[in-house]
């Protein structure tokens, strides 16, 4: 095992039925790495978070942890935690006794076991809720129950679902400081599965962005944020002027246009709504609606490329509606795409 | 008031009244000191009250119909718990078909029950009258055995077993560790609702009758035809009182008509 592969999925295909959800994915994480799978609904980030749980069986490939094939190993013998979007606790035993379930299944007993419960308890802020009974906890409070009834536990692998998302805006940096702080004491090994990309920006040191259950991009966050490499992730991440590229010319509803010789190697680019130029440039456009967002302005623009997108600083003079602009696509800040589907 | 507004006080009234008293007819005769079941009462005593003690059939009838009751209730959850689990966890082929035909009993009338199970599995298969009679009200019992469980079981999430299987448990030690203790409240009434339906059961046991073998209200009917002393009335109170006080405190300690 090198270090780079504490964690690897090799090929592993995995299906429900005859459906399959995931195919010939390959992935190696790193011990101590906080990774993030990012997609929409039913991209497969689940299935496969499931699958590493050993809670769905493996159709075909093999995953390894620690050095260990554990592609048959029972769910209960993984030594993989999992904090379940919905939390799971067990609704009829208190906050200590969630905590102790999985260390009295290990035999622990007495002091050793006290010990164990309080310091899990208290490194989560929860001394004091020993005795309540789940029902009595807020949703935050709850969450970080699940989250030290899997860290005490010590698990090679913690496996987040969704775990930002059911919290409010304030408890959500609350609970990203939180299992950052977690990661860094523990130096556990931390996937996270969202479908929220400022959730997996702000929190993974690596993103999977996955898309009908294959792989779309592997990157840092910058990586997945500023350098798309495909339509889909840039589109995911907030591209949303995306164009294809034929012999480094530019597919428009409005034919082939030469972008003079910039990116003619990739196969489409992206621009951010932010990167397109008002007011100057050699295309001409009509404001169809316009938003104000704060600090910034939204204008969509009906042009002969089709829909554009653009954003302005909000203190620029604000354009009506139906008025004709000209604009350009800068091609030196476009993200490259080397795949467009 | 006006005619109108009197009008349902007073129907409230009358449809009381027709639920509740020819029970408490029953109840005033029992205390009656007359020889014969009648209303109003002559007079007051509890020899009647006692008398239902001292007759032989009764008490072993008794016997019988609390062995059914316990024993046939238990015997529809040790059965219906795990079809419950199957039929709320899994996508089974099929689901609302077996739902379906173990609620039957519930809907076919139990004169039917009773003659098929005499007709069809009692004499064909030479069955002794009491296991004939555990069965059936094993089988009667069973429908809310499933209906009251599976409503428990719909209430719960399912991925607390997960969960207790990611800290170490097996499947089946997530069963009895994290499902059992969260549907014991619908088990208990489950195992009441049974017990109380088993307990009143006439229709079916009429036909599962023989020498000596019989349910306490079967024998009840059976008395009635030969003795027409307010024996009869006093046992039936004691009964309703046994049911309503056994409903009582399952409401109170288990929130009974949640589940229900």
């Amino acid at each position: 095992m090198s270090d780079a592969s504490y964690l690897s999925l090799e090929k592993l295909t995995l299906a429900y039925g005859d459906s399959v959800a995931v195919a010939n994915l390959d992935l190696d994480i790193r011990k101590g790495e906080l990774i993030a799978l990012l997609g929409p609904s039913g991209c497969g980030k689940t299935t496969t978070m499931r699958a590493i749980a050993g809670l769905l069986a493996v159709k075909s490939g093999h995953v390894r942890l620690d050095g260990a094939d554990i592609t048959r190993m029972p769910a209960n013998k993984r030594a993989v935690g999992l904090m379940f979007q919905s939390y799971a606790l067990f609704p009829h035993l208190s906050v200590y006794e969630n905590v102790a379930f999985g260390l009295k299944l290990k035999g622990m007993r007495g002091t050793e076991l006290e010990t164990k419960v309080q310091s899990g308890l208290k490194s989560v802020g929860l001394s004091t809720f020993a005795n309540r009974k789940p029902a009595e906890l807020s949703g935050g409070q709850q969450q970080r129950v699940a989250l030290a009834r899997s860290m005490v536990m010590e698990p090679k692998v913690l496996l987040l679902d969704e775990p930002l998302s059911n919290l409010d805006a304030r408890l959500r940096l609350e609970m990203r400081t939180e299992l950052q702080r977690v990661q860094k004491e523990t130096g556990v090994t931390m996937i996270f599965v969202t479908h929220d990309q400022a959730e997996a920006l702000a929190l993974a040191d690596r993103i999977v962005v996955m898309k009908s259950g294959k792989i779309e991009q592997i990157g840092s966050p910058e990586d997945i944020y500023n350098r798309p490499t495909s339509s889909f992730v840039a589109d995911f991440v907030g591209f949303e002027n995306i164009f294809p590229l034929e012999n480094g010319k530019m597919k428009t509803s409005a034919g082939l246009i030469d972008l003079s010789g910039k990116a003619p190697s990739a196969a489409g680019l992206a621009w951010r709504p932010r990167m397109v130029t008002l007011g100057t440039g050699p295309f001409q456009g009509t404001v169809r609606g316009t938003s104000f967002a704060g600090d910034a302005r939204e204008y969509l623009l009906d042009t002969a490329l089709g829909p554009i997108k653009a954003e302005v600083e909000a203190s620029q003079p604000p354009h009506a509606l139906g008025a004709g602009l000209t604009f350009d696509l800068p091609a030196e800040k476009a993200a490259p795409l080397s795949r467009f589907v | 008031m006006t005619a109108r507004s009197l009008f349902i006080p007073i129907t409230l009234l009358l449809v009381i009244a027709f639920l509740i008293g020819p029970f408490l007819i029953i109840v005033a005769a029992s205390f009656s000191a007359g020889e014969t079941l009648a209303f109003p009462p002559q007079g007051f005593s509890l020899r009647w009250i006692a008398k239902v003690f001292t007759v032989e059939s009764f008490r072993a009838s008794f016997g019988m119909s609390l062995f059914l009751a316990i024993g046939g209730t238990a015997a529809a959850l040790v059965l219906g718990i795990p079809a419950s689990y199957a039929l709320s966890r899994y996508k089974l082929p099929g689901a609302e078909i077996v739902r379906t035909i173990v609620s039957a009993p519930i809907i076919v009338p139990g004169i039917i029950v009773g003659l098929a199970l005499l007709r069809y599995i009692v004499v064909p298969f030479q069955v002794g009258i009491t296991l004939a009679l555990f069965l059936a009200h094993t089988a009667l019992v069973l429908p809310y055995a499933v209906r009251v469980v599976s409503a428990s079981l719909d209430n719960l999430r399912s991925d607390i077993e997960e969960a207790a299987v990611l800290l170490g448990s097996s499947r089946l030690g997530a069963f009895f560790r994290v499902v059992m203790p969260n549907i014991r409240g619908g088990i208990m009434s489950a195992f009441i609702l049974g017990f109380v339906t088993s307990f009143n059961q006439v229709p079916v046991s009429l036909f599962l009758s023989g020498p000596g073998v019989r349910t306490l209200p079967v024998d009840m009917i059976a008395y009635m035809e030969i003795v027409f002393d307010p024996s009869v009335a006093a046992l039936s109170s004691l009964l309703a009182f046994l049911s309503i006080g056994i409903v009582f405190i399952a409401e109170r300690f288990l929130g009974f008509s949640r589940y229900v």
